[in-house]
């Protein structure tokens, strides 16, 4: 079966003033149809730039992504759009929530736009939220917060999930119940899911482990045995 | 209806904007309320005139002569062009009025009984028109009326032809021909002591020995018909009966004050709002961009879930359109109130049967779209940082922003700066383009201060010369008919007369090349005590023994300098046709005048020593006893009292001028309010957490609200000088475009009027500041240095 993303030979250069930040070093990589794959590294390995290519948010200084045959490197800005209103959901680590709507109007956000929504509140119940529906961000927790953001990315039905650093800002507890959810709409609903983390604990949930170091893969292994998220402990 | 989620988020954004939000929509309110106010003003009075003068039978071209008799009215009918001519008696009188103890003056104007439709015709307020066979039966004209508080039943003693007569007024009327009606040779009018009165003909006829004829003609021209041409006709027609010159309708005195009037509407109609309007938009563009700011990792997120760069520049145009919207909202409704109200103020200067405030719908459509226009290029920036935006780069946090020492430390003074001066220094120098918009946002606030008083002085100025270096005189008596040099002598035996000095004006064509005009040439002596010849710049000129001189702005409609000759055809006696050469020009604010000597005007018409009329000093405790005589010298056509010109002119500068100073300083305070919240609100944003990590340190409030309201201290003083130089640029513009024929007033502008407009903006940034400062007193540090960014 053809893969979700194939990723040849990814360079990716900033230029931060007077310096250059090479962030990816050539990065050949493949994502198949509702896997779990866990994106291990430190901090400054190139995991947030290698995610956000994938997810459409940024292009390659050189090297092609395709996804699902489409190429994305060669993609318009109006294209890049367009797949990830289609096909991406994305799950921050800073939630990225709009403080001024509710749970439900930030999910509302996502099924506005696209053609086959579940619900808000299905949504919003896949993450067990449904009793804090019409609670502004600030009135959540922050694994509530991360929950509503993770429902706002999958009420589209999206093909890929993606997710950066999703327990980043939260505490053990919480940062279970989050990844549990995540696990759950990759079981029940298929979704293809790769998430970013530095905690090498969150690896034990995934399909595939790739860790990055300074730009390279250094190294890729499958998990025989995936553990549940309440399993997990750090 | 569902809203949809983001124009949730965009109603949420801006009720927490709210403060700001109506310090703009005001803004964009008063410039529309001003767009409203004067066209719907300008279109009532001119939709009211268009109807009046349609109705009424407004003529098209006026004249008068000596006399002529009454077949000539068929002579003009038959002149190509003319649609209908209608003859009459018209006569200037004085006045004896009830309870007036100077005398009044009045012009008589003959009309057919019963009544017929006629030119200018009347409309009847109050009471009926006089009847068959009752000669001392008038109307009077219904500013006089009201201003008198007198009506039918009323009489009033007039002097027609060396006679006093009772006149029994029987009603109220008003024409389409005096709509503003002012004595000659006044600037504004006297209503309780300058009265049209309405009486039958015949009998006018027949006091002034006019059995037969008439004395005035005013006629209409049919579609197409060329009134240079008709004029040029008509007054060869009638220099036999002692014509005085035609006018066409445009130099009619009531026309041309109401349309000039309905000029200046339109112009301040365009050009204030476009003022108020870019203002708003600066506003909007500093508020919206910092917005775009704050909400960077927002748009991030939305373009990352998939919205289109259309959805979100769309989204945050919307925002700024929904302040526009409530802008012309409110411009709307207090425009269309000012209008009204404006609509009463002018009831009180122009006549009209029914003036009636009428707010016509493509001037809210114009006003709308205005403020629309304003919003979307107040958007233009902010939305173009939306689009620009790169997704994944949002997602980070901003860089810290990158400060540079400001040129003060630079100079080498950093040691005498504290920190907190430091700190103020470099974030003005931080946002340079920000800052000079502030500045150019507050010095539009004083320009339009500056301009909207600085006509007290101009008007001081021009009273001061007008009455106390011009008028020296207390009283102006006219005479019926030129008189000897003997009438000098009596009126200065007349009682309380401390001084009388002669005057002999005439009624003259003046033409110069193809260029013509109809004045009065006033023959003064050499060096007047008391009427003189005041050049604005180099004071009273003394007369030269020949040659004419002309005020500036008659040489220009006339396109004569000195040495130019000019011809002078006398519309009056013999009628003599003179070449005269410019012997100087005068500088004057006022009207369109031509001086003579005395003694070369009289050689000019031929005369010995002829007087039409004198200037008298009085002693004011006689004043009543000379009042008394005047009213009833037959030989007098007219008197101005001093005294009176100058109450009636401070009485209008009342009941106009500072009501529009009272809006001017509401909505210059509005846009001087608006920048500094706004400015101090963006700040206040931007720098909270810094403050806030101050307050941490152990800074106080007043130390940190220094931080914050001295950055605004110094846009606003370096506002001050430049608000004040272009406002002083900008009147002398205005002063150009509002001159006219009629005035021109004096560029002069006195520290007071810098002072107040100074202190209205001081009050304006302390009162902005002070609502900023209560945020800064309630700053939470604890959540404060939570948020990120």
């Amino acid at each position: 079966m053809l893969p979700v993303f194939t990723a040849r030979g990814i360079t990716k250069v900033y230029h931060m003033g007077e310096v250059d930040v090479h962030a990816l070093r050539g990065i050949d990589l493949e994502l198949h149809e509702s896997e779990f794959l866990v994106l291990l590294g430190p901090s400054g390995s190139g995991k947030s730039t290698l995610l956000n290519i994938l997810g459409g948010l940024d292009v390659p200084t050189s090297g092609t992504v395709t996804y699902r045959g489409q190429n994305l490197t060669t993609a318009d800005e109006r294209a890049l759009t367009m797949y990830r209103r289609r096909h991406v959901g994305f799950v921050f680590q800073f939630y990225n929530l709009i403080p001024s709507l509710t749970a439900r109007e930030n999910v509302a956000l996502v099924t506005d736009i696209v053609d086959t929504p579940m619900a808000p509140e299905e949504a919003l119940r896949l993450v067990n939220l449904t009793d804090r529906l019409d609670h502004f961000p600030s009135q959540l927790s922050g694994g509530e917060q991360q929950r509503v953001a993770i429902a706002r990315a999958v009420a589209k039905r999206p093909d890929v999930l993606l997710c950066d650093e999703p327990t980043g800002a939260l505490d053990i507890a919480t940062g279970v119940l989050v990844l549990e959810a995540i696990a759950q709409v990759n079981r029940e609903l298929g979704t293809t899911t790769a998430v970013i983390t530095h905690n090498a604990a969150v690896a034990g949930m995934a399909d595939r482990v790739v860790s990055l170091s300074d730009g390279h893969i250094v190294s890729e292994r499958r998990n025989e045995h995936k553990v549940m998220a309440s399993e997990l402990s750090w | 209806m569902v809203i949809r989620p983001l124009d949730r988020k965009l109603l949420r954004d801006v009720w927490h904007l709210k403060g700001q939000a109506l310090a703009i929509s005001l803004v964009i309110g008063a410039g529309v309320a001003m767009f409203i106010t004067y066209l719907s003003t300008f279109a009532s009075l001119r939709l009211t005139q268009t109807m009046y003068y349609e109705r009424y039978r407004f003529a098209d071209v006026f004249t008068g002569m000596t006399r002529a008799p009454l077949f000539v009215k068929d002579r003009v009918a038959a002149i190509p062009g003319v649609a209908r001519a209608d003859t009459r008696v018209v006569v200037d009188v004085t006045l004896d009025v009830p309870k007036l103890s100077e005398p009044a003056s009045a012009r008589l104007i003959g009309i057919d009984i019963p009544h017929a439709p006629m030119l200018n015709d009347l409309f009847l307020r109050r009471g009926r028109f006089p009847a068959v066979g009752r000669a001392d039966e008038v109307l009077v004209s219904e500013a006089f009326a009201i201003s008198r508080s007198l009506g039918p039943g009323d009489r009033l003693g007039a002097i027609i032809n060396g006679r006093r007569r009772e006149l029994e007024i029987v009603g109220v009327a008003l024409s389409p021909e005096y709509i503003y009606s002012i004595r000659p040779g006044e600037l504004v009018p006297d209503d309780s002591r300058f009265c049209i009165i309405w009486m039958q003909g015949r009998s006018l006829a027949a006091a002034f020995n006019m059995e037969g004829g008439f004395n005035n003609l005013s006629l209409t021209l049919l579609p197409g018909a060329s009134s240079a041409d008709v004029i040029a006709r008509l007054d060869r027609m009638l220099s036999i009966y002692g014509g005085l010159g035609s006018i066409p309708r445009s130099l009619q005195t009531s026309h041309f004050y109401l349309d000039s009037e309905l000029k200046q509407l339109q112009n301040v109609g365009f050009i204030l709002p476009v003022v108020f309007l870019a203002v708003a938009a600066f506003l909007l563009n500093v508020v919206l961009t910092r917005i775009v700011a704050v909400q960077r990792e927002q748009i991030a997120a939305l373009k990352a879930l998939g919205y289109t760069n259309v959805e979100l520049v769309w989204h945050y145009t919307k925002l700024s359109l929904l302040i526009g919207a409530a802008g012309a909202a409110i411009g709307t409704v207090f425009g269309s109130l000012l209008g009204s109200g404006m609509i009463q103020l002018y009831n009180a200067f122009f006549r009209f049967p029914v003036l009636q405030y009428h707010l016509p719908a493509a001037v809210v459509a114009g006003g709308v779209i205005v403020s629309f226009v304003a919003a979307i290029l107040g958007a233009v920036n902010a939305v173009y940082r939306v689009a620009a935006l790169p997704p994944a780069e949002a997602m980070r946090p901003e860089p810290p922003a990158r400060y540079r020492h400001s040129w003060l430390e630079r100079a080498g003074l950093a040691r005498l700066l504290s920190a907190p001066v430091r700190m103020i220094l470099r974030n003005v120098g931080r946002h340079p383009v920000r800052a000079a918009t502030s500045v150019i946002g507050i010095a539009t606030a004083i320009t339009l201060l500056v301009l909207g008083t600085f006509f007290i002085d101009a008007i001081a100025v021009l009273m001061d010369l007008q009455f106390f270096s011009i008028e020296r005189q207390h009283v102006t008596v006219s005479l019926v008919l030129p008189a000897s040099a003997r009438a000098i002598h009596e009126m200065g035996r007349l009682p309380g007369v401390l001084y009388a000095e002669p005057v002999r004006a005439v009624p003259v064509r003046l033409r110069s090349a193809h260029r013509s005009r109809i004045t009065s040439l006033q023959g003064l002596v050499a060096q007047p005590e008391l009427r003189r010849v005041v050049d604005v710049r180099s004071g009273p000129i003394r007369l030269p023994p020949q040659g004419l001189v002309l005020s500036d702005a008659l040489a220009e409609v006339l396109g004569a300098g000195p040495g130019d000759p000019i011809t002078i055809e006398v519309l009056d006696g013999r009628r003599p046709v003179r070449d005269v050469r410019v012997a100087a020009i005068v500088e004057e604010y006022m009207g369109t005048s031509a001086y003579m000597e005395i003694d070369a005007l009289r050689h000019l018409l031929g005369e010995g020593d002829t007087i039409s009329g004198a200037f008298l000093t009085v002693d004011p405790s006689a004043a009543g006893s000379l009042y008394r005589r005047l009213k009833r010298t037959p030989m007098v056509a007219g008197v101005n009292l001093k005294q009176t010109a100058i109450e009636s002119f401070q009485k209008t500068l009342a009941d106009t001028f500072y009501i529009m100073i009272f809006f001017n300083l509401l909505f210059s305070g509005i846009i001087a309010g608006g920048v500094v919240y706004n400015a101090a609100r963006v700040s206040l944003s931007e720098r909270s957490r810094e403050l806030a990590s101050l307050r941490v340190l152990g800074f106080t409030r007043g130390e940190i609200s220094f931080i914050l309201l001295g950055e605004l201290a110094v846009v606003v003083v370096m506002a001050i000088p430049i608000g004040l130089v272009v406002g002083y640029i900008s009147a002398g513009v205005l002063l150009n475009a509002l001159s006219n024929e009629l005035y021109r007033f004096p560029l002069v502008i006195t520290v007071r009027t810098y002072a107040y407009a100074t202190a209205a903006v001081l009050v304006a940034a302390a009162l902005s500041g002070l609502a900023v400062r209560r945020r800064l007193d309630h700053l939470d540090l604890v959540a404060v240095l939570k948020t990120r960014e």
